[in-house]
């Protein structure tokens, strides 16, 4: 189990109503159902993993977060998950205002383009840096929107969103941001994970 | 034609009052079933069949002497499997297959209804069919499954009766007939209508078959089941058994030859005055107007687990109109699955071998099964 979904699994109540955007094979969903006897909907574009959450009998809808969480009443969720996917989306700030109208919370979890291996290896190589989470080259990347913690905690001050718990993670390791030690855990962390409301 | 052997009939005494405002009673349903009805009762699954249909789903059609119509679908160890479950399924009324339709005699006047059956609605279908579960004490259902006309069965059946199913499976449908559709049904009446032999319905009484004007229609609608890549790539302009054209108006290609085939087979098997009657039940097709306009309200009664699918190159019922049923359900929080399969076969997808199709039917209905 990835340390990412024990720390997701934690920010979440017991039988709460999840909405997993981006949900990928279902692995989160399986294990919030496991540990958090959630009601868990799931949303995939990619049509081989939506086949592969029918087959674990998972509730998953074929979409497009851009287009169809629109579909989706206010507050309809207790908690919307985006893991690791913000930095994918052509309208970033649409999906957040998108989730947070849904869910009573979010939780969003990005990818940390600070984290200090990728500053150097932009510094020393000067190419496009690649990772082990960002492992695509720039001209075929998924990932157009990258952000570091910074970047996140900026632009939720910016748009009034309240940021009730920012975790950072760095191998399986986990600390909370504050605005001490923002620099030094944008420069650290590999993972940054916000449980987010309006 | 309920005269036929191997056609089981349901005799339905209640009465039951049309859309249209007539009621009928002491009625006929021809039905087929699958498989066996386990003790708890809790495994039926109640198929619906689309405009061509009829209630032999699968294995040899004791009527044609042909493959059933989902053959791919239902069966042993198949996506609907009929080693688990209990499979009902009814031809519809207005139907031609033993069911209460324009083809049975008139009591009143001695003669087959023709044209002076009453015009039946999808609604009324449904509403037939419902005594089905009575005559098999079946409490609840475990799954509703149908394409196209079938999916609208399938919507309307949970609207009328939420708490008669545990899992509803509408198949590329839609909950509204689209204008395209009527256009294309409209087409196929008029090449009815236009044949000499139909004579206003009556052809019966006079022992002919406007079987020219049906065959067209269904050439008509053939065409709107496949898709242009799909008829591109197996016909393409292939000739049929000639080298070159033949400069006259012969079937030259095999796409001609292919539907003319298609026509003349479907005369053979089909009433005429069942082909008006269905089509204008699925033209007259609207739940969305039925709910003043919210589709929602038509499933706020239900605590059903959805499960929707369509096809890419379905352009009869596409995509869009079956997952404007998906957003409708999410506006109120049901529970609702969705997948788009990939395939080049049209709006015919789910007949035919598509096994993508066929592993996530199974997948949702046994998953589903086993959290009983």
């Amino acid at each position: 189990m990835k340390s990412e979904f024990k720390i997701i699994s934690s920010l979440i109540k017991q039988n709460s109503h999840v909405l997993d955007v981006g949900c990928g094979d279902g692995v989160l969903m399986e294990y919030l159902l496991k540990e958090k006897k959630v009601n868990i909907r799931g949303i995939e574009i990619s049509k081989s993993k939506v086949q592969n959450c029918i087959a674990k009998g998972l509730t998953i809808i074929e979409g497009n977060a851009e287009e169809d969480l629109k579909q989706f009443p206010d507050k309809s969720f207790d908690y919307v998950v985006l893991s690791q996917t913000l930095q994918a989306f052509l309208n970033p700030e649409n999906v957040i205002n998108q989730l947070l109208r849904i869910g009573k919370q979010a939780i969003v979890t990005i990818p940390n383009f600070g984290y200090w291996k990728i500053r150097l290896h932009l510094l020393l190589k000067g190419t496009m840096p690649i990772t082990r989470t960002l492992p695509d080259e720039w001209y075929n990347t998924p990932n157009i929107h990258l952000c570091t913690i910074k970047d996140f905690v900026f632009f939720s001050k910016k748009k009034n969103f309240n940021l009730s718990k920012s975790i950072a993670m760095k191998s399986n390791k986990i600390s909370y941001i504050n605005d001490l030690n923002l620099n030094i855990k944008n420069l650290s962390s590999n993972l940054g994970i916000f449980l987010i409301e309006k | 034609m309920n005269t036929k052997k191997n056609i089981k009939i349901l005799t339905v005494d209640k009465p039951l009052k049309l859309d249209c405002g007539q009621i009928i009673a002491n009625y006929p349903i021809a039905y087929e079933t699958y498989g066996s009805l386990n003790d708890k009762k809790d495994n039926a699954i109640l198929v619906f069949h689309a405009l061509t249909g009829d209630q032999f789903v699968t294995g040899i059609n004791p009527i044609t002497n042909k493959d059933g119509w989902w053959s791919f679908a239902v069966g042993p160890n198949k996506s609907i499997d009929t080693n688990k479950y209990f499979v009902i399924c009814a031809n519809v009324i207005g139907g031609c297959m033993g069911s209460f339709g324009p083809s049975h005699e008139n009591p009143k006047t001695k003669k087959k209804y023709g044209t002076d059956f009453p015009v039946i609605t999808i609604n009324d279908m449904v509403n037939a069919q419902i005594n089905l579960l009575d005559h098999f004490n079946i409490e609840k259902l475990f799954s509703v499954v149908g394409g196209s006309m079938g999916g609208m069965q399938v919507l309307q059946f949970v609207s009328n009766y939420p708490n008669k199913t545990k899992t509803v499976v509408p198949i590329a449908c839609t909950s509204s007939h689209s204008a395209q559709n009527i256009a294309f049904n409209e087409l196929g009446r008029q090449a009815i209508a236009a044949d000499h032999n139909w004579q206003d319905g009556d052809y019966s009484s006079k022992n002919i078959v406007p079987d020219k004007g049906l065959a067209v229609a269904r050439m008509a609608a053939h065409i709107t089941y496949l898709s242009k890549k799909g008829l591109q790539e197996k016909f393409g302009r292939k000739l049929q058994e000639r080298d070159d054209l033949k400069f006259g108006f012969d079937a030259d290609f095999q796409i001609e030859s292919y539907l003319r085939y298609q026509g003349s087979v479907f005369v053979d098997r089909f009433d005429a005055n069942s082909y008006l009657y269905i089509t204008r039940a699925m033209d007259y097709f609207d739940l969305v107007k039925e709910f003043n306009g919210n589709l929602s309200d038509a499933f706020k009664n239900t605590k059903a687990k959805f499960f929707v699918i369509s096809f890419t190159s379905d352009w009869l019922y596409p995509t869009q109109e079956n997952k404007d049923i998906v957003i409708a359900l999410n506006a109120i929080g049901a529970d609702v699955g969705f997948v788009e399969i990939e395939s080049d076969k049209g709006h015919d997808s789910f007949l035919l071998d598509v096994p993508d199709f066929l592993k996530a039917l199974k997948n949702f209905l046994d998953k589903s099964y086993s959290e009983n």
